[in-house]
C-alpha cells in the first residue's frame, strides 16, 4: 500500500521536474548505454570467434608425439584403446600423417599447395567433411595398404573438372586411385587453394610407407564433450606419460584451449571498457545525490508538514530513496533502450560502411538485467544520504522553513 | 470529564552558549476531553513551545506530559509520529498545504501514513472536503483557492483521521476578520461535535471566543480560567511595567513640581529688585 503510494509520489515528483530529472539521469543513461554496447560488442566478438573456431572443430585436439629415445612407442592400437576406454571424454581418433616431401601431379600439372595426409576411415567425419561423390576411406584400405584416396572439392574441380572419381593422381612417384570427392567447406575463393578443399586423404598405413616411418607422430582426437576439454586433454597426456615417462615427449593441443584464451582476452578487454563506462555510472550516481540534496532542502517545509501529519522517519527515508531509485532506474531503462538501438544500428550500418566486415552486437539479457540492477542500486545508494538527511529533519524547524 | 492533556511541571530549556532560555518553566495544567481552550501569549511567551510539546513535535526537557494518559516524554520519534497521526489534527497559520497535490491529495496525506486503503481514503477525503464546503473543488490545487478556502482544506486535513485533539496555531492570523470569524466558527462547530480544540493565539479578541483561556508569559502560566473574567487579560508583567511607568511618572511630576516651585521662588527674588529699579526709573 505504502509502497505503491510512495512510488506514485516519486513518479509525480519526477514528472513535475522533467528537465532536472533528465539532466540528472544523463550520467546514468550514458553509463548504461555504454555498458550495454560494450558488452554487446564483446558478446558479438566472442560469438564470431566461436563460430570461426567451430568450423575448425573446437572439439578437436591435436596430439603430437616425438618419443625421443624411448624403447617403447605408442602404437596406433594403443591410442585407439585409450579413446575406447574413455568414452566419457573421448569419442574419436584418427592418425594424421603428413606427406610433405612429394609433389602432387595430374598429367603435366603440378599442385604445389595441395596437402596430402594419411588418415583413417573415421577422419572424414571427424573433420566435418561430407562425401559429395564416390566413397570415403575404409578399414580395408588401411589394412591392405591400398593406394586409394579421397580428394577435396577444389582439386576435383581444378584438375578433373568435377569428374574425379575413378581417375588417378600422382603423389611423387606413387599413383593413387580417386575413390571419393568431398563436399566444399568454404566458398571463399581466397581460402580454396591450399586450404581445406585442396587436400588429398590417403590411408595412413600407405602414408607411413611413403614416409618410410613405422610410427604415427600426429593424431587428431575428438572430445566427447567440449565442456570437459581439460579432462580430455589430461586423459591423453596420462596415457602418453605411461609410455614415455617424459612430459617433453608429446604435446596435446586443443582448439578449445585456444578459444578459451581468446575468450579470456576478449572478456578482459570488455571488462576494462565496462569499468571505464562504469565511471560514468559513478558520476551519474553523484549527480543524483547532488540533486537529491537540493531537492531535500527545497522540500524542507513539505517534509515538516508530512512529519506533522504523522510520517515516520523511515517513511520519509523510504520516500526519498524510492525517488532516487526511480530516477536512476528510469535512466537505466532509457540507457538500455538506447544501448539496444545503438547496437542494432551499428550491426546494420557497419556492413554498409565497410563491406566484407560484419559486427553483430548482441547485449543479451544478463547485461540488461545487471545494468538495470546496478542503476537502481546506484540510485538507492546515492539517494540514501540525502534521504537520511530528510528523515532526520527536526519537524519544528522544517515547518518554520521558508 | 477525563483529562486529555496533563502537564506536570513541564520545562523546556534551550541552551544558547552559556545562557539558558527557559521557554517553558514548570508549567502544570490539565485540559479535559471536549474542552475549547485558547492559549494566549505575546511572542516569546512560550506558547509556540507549548504547542510543539502538546503537538508531540517536541518533548519536554523536564516534567511529564501525558496525552490521553500516555507519557509522551518517554516516546521514541516513531511513536511520536504515530501519535501525531492518530491523536492530533494540526491547523497552521500558513495553512501548510502541499502545493503539488490537489485538495484530495492533501487531505489524504494523513491517511496514507495510517495505511488506509485507497478506496476508503478517497471516500473519506471527499466526505471531509464536502463537510468544509469544498466538495466542488476536489481536484483543485491549493494555489487556486482563497486563503479562507485553503484554511478550510487544512481543517479538513486535520479532521480526516477523526483525532480527539485539534491544535490550531494562529489559524486566523493570515485571514481578514470576516473569514477569520468563519474559520473560528468552524472550530467551534468541531468542538460542539466533541473534538477538543486548542487555539494558540496572541490576539485577545480571538482568544475571547474560547470559554477558557490559558495565558503564558515568560514561560509561565499567569492566568488559567474563564475567558470572561476581568483578570483574563490582565498581564502581571504589563501591570508591573505599568506600575513602574506610573511610579516614574509620579516621581517625575514630583520633581517637576519641586523644580517649578524653586524657579518661582527664584523669579520672585529676581522680580523684587527689578520692581524696585523699575519704580525708580519711573519715578
Amino acid at each position: 500500500m505504502l509502497l505503491i503510494d510512495t512510488f506514485v509520489l516519486a513518479l509525480k515528483n519526477i514528472w513535475s521536474n522533467k528537465m532536472r530529472t533528465i539532466l540528472t539521469m544523463l550520467g546514468i543513461i550514458i553509463g548504461v548505454t555504454a555498458v550495454i554496447v560494450i558488452v554487446g560488442l564483446g558478446n558479438g566478438m566472442t560469438q564470431q570467434v566461436r563460430e570461426s573456431f567451430s568450423s575448425m572443430g573446437i572439439d578437436s585436439m591435436t596430439v603430437s608425439i616425438w618419443g625421443r629415445g624411448s624403447s617403447r612407442a605408442a602404437t596406433v592400437d594403443y591410442m585407439y584403446k585409450v579413446v575406447a576406454d574413455n568414452p566419457q571424454y573421448l569419442s574419436d581418433i584418427s592418425p594424421y600423417v603428413q606427406i610433405s616431401s612429394q609433389t602432387v601431379k595430374e598429367g603435366r600439372d603440378t599442385y604445389r599447395y595441395t596437402g596430402v595426409y594419411g588418415v583413417n576411415e573415421d577422419y572424414i567425419s571427424i573433420a566435418n567433411y561430407t562425401i559429395a561423390e564416390g566413397r570415403g576411406l575404409q578399414y580395408m584400405d588401411m589394412k591392405e595398404n591400398k593406394y586409394v584416396c579421397v580428394i577435396g572439392d577444389y582439386l576435383a574441380r581444378e584438375a578433373y573438372n568435377g569428374n574425379a572419381v575413378g581417375e588417378t593422381i600422382k603423389v611423387g612417384t606413387y599413383q593413387f586411385r580417386i575413390v571419393g570427392v568431398l563436399s566444399p567447406k568454404t566458398t571463399d575463393p581466397d581460402l580454396q587453394e591450399g586450404g581445406e578443399d585442396d587436400r588429398i586423404y590417403v590411408p595412413y598405413t600407405v602414408a607411413l610407407r611413403i614416409n618410410q616411418s613405422t610410427t604415427v607422430d600426429t593424431y587428431t582426437v575428438i572430445m566427447a564433450d567440449e565442456n570437459y576439454a581439460n579432462q580430455a586433454k589430461s586423459t591423453i597426456e596420462k596415457a602418453l606419460y605411461a609410455i614415455y615417462q617424459d612430459e617433453d615427449s608429446y604435446y596435446v593441443y586443443s582448439m578449445s584451449e585456444l578459444l578459451e584464451q581468446m575468450n579470456q582476452t576478449i572478456s578482459m578487454v570488455v571488462l576494462v571498457l565496462t569499468l571505464i563506462a562504469g565511471i560514468s555510472l559513478l558520476v551519474g550516481g553523484i549527480g543524483i545525490m547532488n540533486i537529491m540534496l537540493v531537492s531535500v532542502s527545497e522540500r524542507t517545509r513539505e517534509i515538516g508538514i508530512r512529519k506533522a501529519m504523522g510520517a515516520r522517519e523511515t517513511t520519509i527515508l523510504f520516500q526519498f530513496v524510492v525517488e532516487a531509485g526511480t530516477t536512476s532506474a528510469l535512466g537505466g531503462f532509457i540507457g538500455i533502450v538506447l544501448g539496444y538501438a545503438l547496437s542494432a544500428a551499428a550491426t546494420a550500418v557497419v556492413p554498409l560502411v565497410a563491406p566484407g566486415q560484419s559486427v553483430s552486437i548482441s547485449p543479451g539479457t544478463t547485461a540488461v538485467l545487471v545494468s538495470f540492477g546496478i542503476s537502481v542500486g546506484i540510485g538507492v545508494v546515492f539517494g540514501f544520504l540525502p534521504a537520511r538527511r530528510a528523515a532526520r529533519l527536526n519537524p519544528i524547524e522544517a515547518l518554520r522553513y521558508e | 470529564m477525563s483529562a486529555l492533556i496533563e502537564f506536570d511541571e513541564v520545562c523546556k530549556y534551550y541552551y544558547m552558549g552559556d545562557t539558558v532560555v527557559k521557554a517553558l518553566d514548570h508549567v502544570s495544567m490539565r485540559i479535559d476531553k471536549g474542552e475549547f481552550v485558547a492559549i494566549v501569549g505575546q511572542s516569546g511567551s512560550g506558547k509556540s513551545t507549548c504547542m510543539n510539546i502538546i503537538g508531540c513535535l517536541d518533548v519536554p526537557t523536564a516534567g511529564t506530559y501525558k496525552l490521553n494518559g500516555r507519557d509522551v516524554g518517554r516516546m521514541r520519534r516513531g511513536e511520536l509520529a504515530d501519535i501525531r497521526n492518530e491523536m492530533l489534527g494540526f491547523v497552521f497559520q500558513q495553512y501548510n498545504l502541499l502545493p503539488k497535490l490537489n485538495l484530495m491529495g492533501n487531505v489524504e496525506v494523513p491517511m496514507i501514513y495510517a495505511r488506509v486503503p485507497r478506496a476508503q481514503r478517497h471516500a473519506r477525503a471527499k466526505a471531509v472536503l464536502e463537510q468544509v464546503g469544498l466538495g466542488d473543488k476536489l481536484k483543485s490545487k491549493p494555489n487556486q483557492l482563497s486563503g479562507g478556502q485553503q484554511q478550510r482544506v487544512s481543517i479538513a486535513r486535520a479532521l480526516v483521521r477523526n483525532p480527539p485533539l485539534i491544535l490550531a496555531d494562529e489559524p486566523t492570523g493570515a485571514l481578514d476578520s470576516h473569514t477569520g470569524r468563519e474559520v473560528l466558527g468552524m472550530l467551534q462547530d468541531l468542538n460542539r461535535e466533541g473534538h477538543t480544540v486548542i487555539l494558540i493565539t496572541h490576539d485577545n479578541s480571538i482568544a475571547m471566543q474560547a470559554p477558557r483561556i490559558i495565558r503564558l508569559e515568560d514561560g509561565r502560566i499567569v492566568y488559567d480560567g474563564d475567558a470572561h473574567s476581568p483578570e483574563a487579560f490582565v498581564s502581571p508583567v504589563l501591570e508591573a511595567a505599568f506600575e513602574d511607568f506610573q511610579r516614574k511618572e509620579r516621581e517625575e511630576e514630583a520633581e517637576k513640581a519641586a523644580g517649578a516651585a524653586k524657579a518661582q521662588e527664584a523669579r520672585k527674588a529676581e522680580k523684587a529688585p527689578a520692581q524696585e529699579g523699575g519704580d525708580a526709573a519711573c519715578s
